[in-house]
């Protein structure tokens, strides 16, 4: 069924960026940070910024990142990305460095980096995957575990009185005066990827305004963790993670953007919507 | 005026998600009864329905489309 007469050079509209590289990615299929990777090398491509960009990777299921992407990397310890961040753009102050964390790494043992990095303002963009799940080491709670979601170490279900509540460090972030851009996003769909990636564009342009963190969330599936089928797993994200964890932007160019719930930001522990 | 598409998949690198499959508005695609070298489902296109929209492309987490496209 090839159509051969169509595949010429000058009719090409859509190929992997070439920030990319060849590697083949040992995400499990479908995961979205795979997707995450393509749009922040499409990114980096567009804005031409390729050999003038560090990334910082965590430990997580990203680790391996700097395979992935064919830009500056560091590895940080683990939840230890903002810290290097910070040290790399202070002394590097036109480079445009990002870190990439996840849920376990940024949420988890790197609070106090991330929130004091966020607190002292460093003119850095942050990218958060948050699948709700240890994806890494096998599907264990994290702080973003939905309530009643079940995991390797909640089997019946997270309960509220034993494990607390879901960590919205998005929303925690937006509060604080060192943070300019503050977006959740997802890359289920093909419109939500253009969404994301236009987040992500925008919050890597923020850095040279030097007013501040940008902090994208991008709110991913975890097929392997959740123990469902790729497309399974985003109807579930859909139905479940987006309402504790709701799409939009919450603060842009360093105000509160507009159409925000405060009722959502500032969150009734009665509002925290129950996992099915 | 009409669009005529046609996708490149590198089939080698393909892990058989389904993520696209979903996401092709015209069902011009799915998952083959073949295997690749890992074992996986590799995606193929099944008719030539194809306008070039390139959702498929863009949800792909693996970025194993390349998308052509011509006016006719």
């Amino acid at each position: 069924m090839a159509n051969l007469d169509i595949v010429k050079p000058e009719n090409l509209v859509y190929k992997k960026s070439s920030v990319l590289t060849e590697a083949t990615m040992h995400y499990c299929p479908g995961c979205g940070h795979g997707t995450t990777h393509r749009i922040i090398a499409e990114v980096i491509e567009e804005l031409g910024i390729q050999d003038n960009v560090m990334g910082v990777a965590p430990v997580g299921c990203s680790v391996l990142a700097y395979n992935y992407l064919n830009v500056d990397f560091q590895e940080a310890a683990h939840g230890r990305a903002p810290a290097l961040a910070t040290a790399a753009k202070r002394l590097n102050p036109d480079m445009y460095v990002f870190t990439y964390q996840g849920d376990g790494d940024l949420a988890a043992i790197g609070t106090a980096e991330t929130i004091h990095a966020a607190n002292r303002g460093e003119n850095i963009t942050m990218i958060f995957v948050n699948n709700g799940i240890y994806g890494m080491t096998g599907g264990q709670m994290a702080p973003t575990t939905l309530v009643g979601m079940r995991s390797a170490t909640t089997p019946y279900g997270r309960n509220v009185e034993l494990n607390g509540y879901p960590l919205r460090m998005t929303e925690l972030l937006a509060t604080l005066p060192g943070t300019y851009y503050i977006t959740r996003q997802s890359v289920h769909t093909p419109q939500a990827v253009r969404k994301a990636k236009a987040a992500i564009k925008k919050a890597f342009e923020n850095q040279k305004l030097k007013k501040g963190v940008s902090f994208v969330e991008i709110v991913s599936n975890c097929n392997s963790g959740w123990k469902m089928t790729a497309p399974a797993a985003n109807k579930w994200m859909e139905e479940n993670m987006f309402p504790n964890y709701p799409i939009g932007d919450i603060k842009v160019d360093g105000k509160l953007a507009e159409g925000v719930d405060l009722n959502r930001l500032v969150m009734d522990h009665a509002l925290s919507v129950q996992s099915k | 005026m009409a669009f005529k598409g046609q996708i490149v998949i590198d089939t080698e690198r393909c892990k058989g998600c389904g993520v696209c499959v979903g996401a092709c508005p015209l069902q011009c695609i799915a998952l083959s009864k073949h295997v690749n070298g890992k074992g996986y489902n590799y995606l193929e296109s099944v008719n030539d329905k194809c306008i070039g929209c390139a959702s498929c492309a863009i949800v792909c987490p693996d970025g194993v489309i390349s998308v052509y496209k011509v006016k006719c």
